[in-house]
């Protein structure tokens, strides 16, 4: 059994000491510095793609024992590879590409990783220093480009700035709010010499997280909820990247106070456990977003009030006051006004508020509150339809769930209607086992950060929920998962065509389906073969689960091509823009369900 | 408003172009920038001038602050601070009326740097205040260019 408290990545607050670098002292070029020194900050996996500025750096790779390259076949992937590797583990994901092209075609992997916290450094090649400036050939300014969306950047001029830089990199990309780290590196600097010398502290009076929540603030936040009649905790990715999910577990039996975990947040609280809201905003549970609406008191963890979760928000939980803890102070008061504000790692903020507690020796009275949940829990539970002619992607979401419950499996989602189902019905039973692209919601996510999820975690089940227009964004990536023998399970919900735009044209635009048919192509049976794959179809619901299973069982990489009902809808939805106590519609028992063949 | 914000960052390339792009970025014009190093040659203290309101200034201020270049962000808007800007003007003035000119100079302790056939260049020094009133009086000779430096401001006596 695995428990939602399994993790093994190093706490975020703390970079990891770095033990002296066996090749101290030696004369090395730029290149095997920039090797010896990801070596030094313990890396084992660099995702990558080679190209003509980096082709030294490759060069003195190719010496080392402790790297291990995957070879991507797109720099995106490569991007979202190193972003699925740091999602299962909390360990910065490293991604090496050329100057130019390999560059830009990282950038929606660093504004994916950028918009959800997660650690990554990606080094780039550049044109030789002479030549910046000049339009030279494969010259792209990445530093410019990537400023918007990356947590720091360094374009480095002098080899000797080179192992400093990687320190701070990582430094940077894993302590505080974790994020992406640039490191561009012009190709005259890998062929340049130096005297090996690498940093084992790192020293930025710029830059100081604070992790320690105040202690006035967490008594405050304490005597606010133990007044509080009508609590919420309102979870945000921010408590796995804390691991806090002990506290978190312990301050909502204690308080018995509901807990609604955002997409980020999904398995940071058990699914199934009686105080669990499951998801709040435009398709969470209708009664997290009652309990949100109805609340005295929101708790908000590593959480930022993102216009998915509060929808209009004027109307917004009004009548309720917050807690808001984050370690990134420019969350708190940017959505939402905040009564206790508190700056810090979650992990302690929490231990602090029940400690608190248990000084004030005073609990919310919360049975009358947890009982009305309840109501409305009964009124407007979270449901599919069901039918025996056409395959619902929602049942098959349940059954890959069920049949793979006794492993420990680690789901991975592209984006679309098929990733609001699997948020809403996966059991999720730890931290950083659904990993999936939030902010960002970038298509292309998904197979390649699969990849990079079953590198970070050999053992686990890895199995990526698709939907037929994601998959084709990195489907290059087949590739990738083939010749490294990752066994990833890719369970692709086709529809053939573009659901959740389908989805919102069918509900606000009169059912004008403007360029959403992507019709029955590839045949993604004979693509899965081309590239080495397990492939397989079903369209039969009395076959899928015994399809299912033949996919979870097989040898390497397989793909099962599930042929789904196509017209229907991701419900609850909160139209955007409408108050989250407003629901689109209720859901309808006998919704207009058609076979994918039938003609539109 | 205008807000006044002095921010202390590391002084290295591109800093300025991250400070000033974040402000872009969030929608806000920069109506006035100074830059330059401090006592210490490590860093730099920009000196912006935004036009914003409270609420937005904060978040700016805020998203500053997560740049990690950035040491110090002082807002300077209303606090007790000493505030210089330098501008030159160059105004019509023909002989005749170049007595005149000078004259207003005096009163506001400008000086004349550079005279044309037709025009006078005048070196002003001082609060937003008084540059403004100077303006004013010196459109009515015709203003043919201004260029200025930017604000730059210190909070008085002990305070920092």
């Amino acid at each position: 059994m695995f428990t939602e408290d399994i993790n093994n990545a190093p706490a975020l607050c703390e970079h990891a000491v770095i033990p002296p670098s066996p090749k101290e002292g030696q004369t090395l070029t730029g290149a095997q510095v920039i090797i010896a020194s990801l070596e030094a900050e313990g890396v084992t996996t660099l995702f990558g793609y080679p190209g003509g500025t980096v082709i030294a750096i490759y060069d003195a790779l190719y010496d080392s024992e402790q790297l291990h390259h995957v070879l991507a076949r797109h720099e995106q992937g490569a991007a979202f590879e190193a972003g699925g590797y740091a999602r299962a583990t909390g360990k910065p994901g490293v991604c090496l590409v050329t100057s130019g092209p390999g560059a830009t075609n990282t950038v929606t992997g660093i504004a994916d990783a950028y918009m959800d916290s997660v650690p990554m450094i990606i080094i780039t090649g550049q044109v030789v220093s002479g030549s910046i400036g000049s339009d030279a050939f494969q010259e792209s300014d990445i530093t410019g480009i990537t400023m918007p969306i990356i947590k720091h950047s360094y374009l480095l001029t002098d080899i000797n700035d080179i192992p400093t830089a990687i320190h701070k990199a990582f430094h940077i990309a894993t302590t505080g709010r974790p994020g992406p780290v640039l490191i561009d590196i012009p190709s005259d600097l890998a062929s340049a010499t130096m005297t090996f010398h690498y940093p084992t502290e790192v020293d930025i009076p710029s830059y100081k997280p604070n992790y320690k929540g105040h202690a006035r603030q967490i008594k405050q936040a304490a005597k606010l909820i133990a007044d509080s009649k009508r609590p919420v905790l309102y979870v945000g990715g921010g408590t796995i990247i804390s691991q806090a999910t002990g506290e978190l577990r312990e301050l909502a039996e204690r308080g018995q106070i509901p807990v609604t975990t955002t997409l980020m947040a999904k398995g940071a609280f058990p699914y199934a456990h009686p105080l669990a809201l499951g998801m709040p905003g435009m398709h969470g549970t209708r009664y997290a977003n009652m309990a949100m609406s109805g609340s005295d008191l929101i708790i908000a963890v590593g959480a930022r009030f993102s216009d998915r979760v509060t929808g209009k928000k004027g109307t917004f939980a009004k009548g309720a006051k917050v807690i808001h803890i984050d370690i990134d102070p420019a969350e708190i008061g940017k959505n939402r006004e905040v009564d206790v504000p508190i700056v810090g790692d979650a992990k302690g903020v929490l231990a602090g508020i029940v400690d608190e507690l248990r000084k004030l020796d005073s609990m919310p009275l919360t049975q009358g509150w947890l009982a009305q949940i309840d109501d409305w829990r009964g009124q407007h539970p979270l449901r599919h339809p069901e039918s025996d002619t056409v395959i619902l992607p929602e049942v098959a979401i349940e059954q890959v769930d069920a049949l793979s419950h006794d492993r420990d499996a680690i789901f991975v989602t592209e984006v679309g209607q098929h990733q609001m189902w699997a948020a809403q019905f996966l059991q999720t039973r730890r931290p950083r086992a659904f990993i999936t692209s939030g902010g960002l919601g970038a298509m292309g996510f998904g197979l390649p950060a699969a990849i990079g999820a079953q590198i970070a975690v050999p053992d686990a089940l890895v199995v990526c929920i698709a939907g037929d227009g994601s998959l084709q964004m990195n489907s290059q990536e087949m590739a990738t998962a083939r010749v490294n023998d990752l066994p990833i399970k890719v369970l692709l919900l086709n529809n053939s065509c573009l659901g959740m735009v389908r989805q919102w044209q069918q509900l606000f635009y009169h059912d004008r389906f403007s360029q959403t048919l992507l019709e029955d192509v590839p045949d993604f049976v004979k693509l899965g073969e081309a590239y080495g794959w397990h492939a397989a179809r079903v369209s039969d619901p009395a076959r899928l689960a015994a399809a299912i299973a033949d996919m979870l069982a097989a040898d390497g990489p397989a793909i099962l091509d599930v042929r789904v009902a196509r017209g229907e809808l991701v419900l609850p939805m909160v139209a955007p823009g409408s108050s989250i106590e407003e629901s689109v519609a209720a859901r309808n028992v006998a919704p207009a369900i058609r076979p994918t063949s039938e003609e539109e | 408003m205008d807000y006044t914000l002095s921010v202390l960052v590391q002084n290295r390339p591109g800093v300025l172009s991250r400070v000033t792009g974040l402000i872009a970025r969030r929608g806000f014009n920069i109506a006035s920038l100074s830059v330059g190093p401090t006592e210490d040659p490590t860093i730099s203290r920009i000196t912006v001038v935004v036009d914003s309101d409270p609420d937005s200034i904060e978040k700016i201020t805020k998203q500053l602050h997560k740049l990690i270049d950035v040491y110090k962000i002082t807002d300077l808007t209303d606090e007790e601070v000493i505030e210089r800007e330098l501008v030159l003007y160059k105004v019509n003035a023909n002989s005749e009326r170049r007595h005149e000119v000078i004259e207003a100079a005096g009163v506001f302790r400008a000086k004349i740097v550079d005279m044309g056939k037709n025009t006078m260049t005048i070196e002003a020094t001082g609060t937003m205040d008084k540059l403004k009133a100077l303006e004013d009086l010196l459109r009515g000779y015709g203003i043919k260019e201004i260029v200025r430096t930017g604000k730059v401001s210190l909070g008085r006596g002990s305070r920092d």
